[in-house]
């Protein structure tokens, strides 16, 4: 069979099953289960309205619960046995883990990816948004400052790779260095600790434009009479962005920012692309990915500590999202 | 505390689109002018070119003798309160106040009698450190307000400043703002609305925009008694003036008309000359001026279509007249109860002083 014949059937099974199951269980529930007839119609309308709701979850609960709940206790049970998975250790995992220089570089250099890319990336994104707002091909500028969204981490890796390549035919920095009188290449990938920034810069480069389409639409959002009011009330344009306009953003400001802080924190495939970990550019995924398949027992101990650090952000996150809708 | 001068004032937008044109107007220090007209006159444009907001692209404006057209609002010595409020909502109702002062360097001694002062005449003092989410409707009113007083400016401009309100607030607040401008008499202020209420009560002097321009300026009771046109005779007064097709019949002092639909001579005392004989005019009859007539001299005569009951009067509607294009219905406003009016047939006048002329939309009394 070709695979575009594999794939229409996926396509077309996966589909149909899902309208098939919320069309057909629907019909059970109305017609056999709750038959609004009899004595009891209009109780059983009641009971069918209350039962609706959780038939329709139920798949996207079921799924939740097989493909993420179970795995993270898995993982946690996983990461309390040695490397082959026969021995019970407890926490020996995380004590030999945390006591390893490796990880120590790993999860430093993931607190300057934190506190860099985030706010790097909502700062320029907020910019962006307000300095294109009035102009008339503000819109092509913000689909040109969009499009690495659109790209995947390794491929827009691959792209900086020529940017810093140490060669100054190819890589744009070299030849910067050159042109302003420099003769010996450098790689700026080999600059320890200043490399870990270049890797980062990547990030804030496909991260901006997704800032930068949520800032916009708030900044949309904001009241004109309020600006006007400043305008009259002498603040001058700097004024009017940071002490008005600001403040009403806030809050998506902050779900921004803690959502590219949760990315962040996920990402792995920069730093293996481009340094696979060396020159102490290693992040807590890369390291872990370091040791998948190797030891699963480190590895699922370091994706546990990932899931630790992500959950609080994650849950102000929530919080913050919530605030807004209403 | 200032005069203020439009000068031939326009306002085209994109080269085209006349919005404002000729627009001369003098406002003298201590009025409250009031700017009324139909939706999309250009009241509201008006009144921001004014603050500033808007690029006056005709004309000149002077603020106390100064030409302001290129200078920036907040040097302009104004103030605005917004239809919206237009609050600052992350801050508190102090820093609201305290904002323009801040920004403009006063010191900590001279903000904080500002804002008591403010706080005290629009008793606001128990909410100065609360959010303006936290207040209702008026509240938020008299912070916007206060917002404007803390300034101290020359003029005080109000737009559409209670129409978010409900309407028992709206009289309130009305009645607030009335206060407000009788404590500090010398202060200009410039009230944009579309409420008739508003504008008869608190007007030193309204001025009616309409067609790009201005339709007439004068005091709420001018307006009302003694209409320049018809355009403004209609806006002012409600249910609107009647207009009645008819001729010119007598000159003099005093002058009579007929009314095609009517019946005999109606006098007015309105003079004429003696070449508007025969002149074809719109005679103009307020609904609460008509009275009933007895069957041989009348202005109009129909069948009352519909009655509405109002208790203090009774509001008739007629038909309009079948030689008259321009009205729809005639509506008549009698004191007192008269449910039983119904289908039956009837006939109003008004007395001689109550009955306007209007010539090609122009009225009689000025020419």
């Amino acid at each position: 069979m070709s695979p575009i014949v594999q794939g229409l059937i996926t396509i077309i099974v996966g589909v149909g099953g899902c309208v098939g199951y919320f069309f057909l269980s629907n019909l059970v529930l109305d017609k056999v289960i709750f038959p609004p007839r009899g004595d009891d119609a209009g109780r059983n309308i009641n009971r069918a309205n209350m039962v609706r709701p959780w038939l329709f979850l139920f798949p996207a609960l079921f799924a939740l619960g097989l493909y993420l709940v179970y795995p993270v206790i898995g993982s946690f049970v996983r990461s309390l046995y040695n490397r082959s998975g026969d021995e019970f250790i407890g926490f020996g995992n995380y004590t030999t883990m945390f006591a390893e220089e490796g990880f120590q570089t790993a999860f430093f250099n993931n607190f300057l990816w934190v506190i860099f890319v985030p706010a790097a990336s909502t700062f320029l994104g907020l910019l962006v948004a307000q300095l294109t707002d009035r102009l008339s091909w503000g819109n092509i500028a913000k689909s040109l400052i969009f499009m690495p969204m659109a790209i995947s981490f390794v491929g827009a890796s691959l792209i900086w790779k020529f940017v810093y390549a140490n060669d100054p035919d190819v890589g744009i920095i070299n030849a910067i260095r050159f042109a302003l009188g420099a003769t010996q290449p450098l790689d700026v990938l080999q600059l320890s600790f200043w490399n870990n920034f270049f890797l980062m810069v990547i990030l804030v480069w496909i991260q901006t434009g997704f800032a930068m389409v949520i800032l916009s639409a708030a900044l949309r959002g904001i009241p004109e009479e309020t600006v006007e009011a400043a305008i009259i009330d002498g603040a001058n344009p700097f004024q009017v962005f940071f002490k008005i306009k600001v403040p009403q953003i806030m809050g998506t400001i902050v779900v921004v920012w803690t959502t590219i802080t949760i990315l962040v924190l996920k990402v792995f495939d920069i730093v293996y692309a481009m340094t696979g970990g060396n020159f102490d550019t290693e992040i807590l995924p890369s390291y872990m990915m370091d040791y998948m398949f190797r030891d699963d027992g480190r590895a699922t101990a370091v994706a546990f500590v990932i899931m630790i650090i992500v959950l609080p952000v994650m849950i102000w996150n929530i919080q913050n999202a919530r605030k807004e809708m209403r | 505390m200032a005069d203020l001068k439009l000068t031939d004032v326009a306002k085209t937008y994109g080269g085209t689109v006349d919005v404002l044109k000729d627009i001369n107007l003098e406002i003298k220090q201590g009025e409250l002018i009031v700017f009324v007209g139909p939706s999309g006159c250009g009241k509201s444009t008006l009144l921001r070119m004014i603050a500033g907001l808007e690029q006056i692209t005709g004309g000149e404006l002077q603020i106390d003798g100064q030409v302001v057209n290129n200078v920036p609002p907040a040097q302009r010595g104004i103030a605005m309160v917004f239809q919206s409020y237009a609050l600052y909502p992350h801050m508190t109702v102090r820093d609201n106040m305290t904002f323009a002062l801040k920004l403009a360097k006063k010191s900590k001694e001279e903000i904080d009698a500002a804002v008591n002062n403010a706080a005290r005449i629009l008793q606001l003092e128990p909410y100065l450190d609360r959010l303006p989410k936290a207040l209702s409707g008026g509240q938020r009113q008299r912070v916007a307000i206060g917002r404007s007083i803390v300034r101290d400016p020359k003029v005080y401009l109000f737009d559409e400043p209670l129409s978010n309100l409900d309407a028992a607030l709206r009289v309130a607040t009305r009645i607030e703002i009335a206060q407000l401008k009788e404590s500090m008499p010398e202060s200009t202020m410039i009230y944009v609305t579309h409420d008739q209420v508003e504008a008869m009560t608190l007007a030193t002097r309204i001025v009616v925009l309409a067609n790009k321009g201005i339709a007439q300026v004068g005091s709420p009771l001018d307006l009302y008694e003694r209409p320049e046109n018809e355009f403004v005779a209609q806006f002012i007064g409600s249910p609107a003036m009647n207009l009645l097709a008819g001729e010119i019949v007598s000159t003099g002092e005093v002058t009579g008309v007929t009314v095609h639909d009517g019946q005999g001579t109606i006098m007015t005392n309105i003079p004429t000359v003696d070449s508007d004989m025969g002149q074809q005019v719109n005679v103009g009859i307020r609904p609460e001026d008509m009275i009933e007539a007895d069957s041989d001299t009348y202005a109009f005569s129909g069948k009352v279509d519909i009655v509405e009951a109002l208790g203090e009067v009774t509001q008739l509607y007629f038909e309009a007249p079948k030689s008259d294009t321009d009205t729809d219905t005639v509506i008549a406003k009698l004191p007192g109860i008269h449910t039983q009016m119904r289908g039956q047939e009837i006939h109003l006048t008004a007395r001689p002083e109550k009955v306007h002329l209007f010539a090609n939309g122009r009225s009689l009394l000025y020419r």
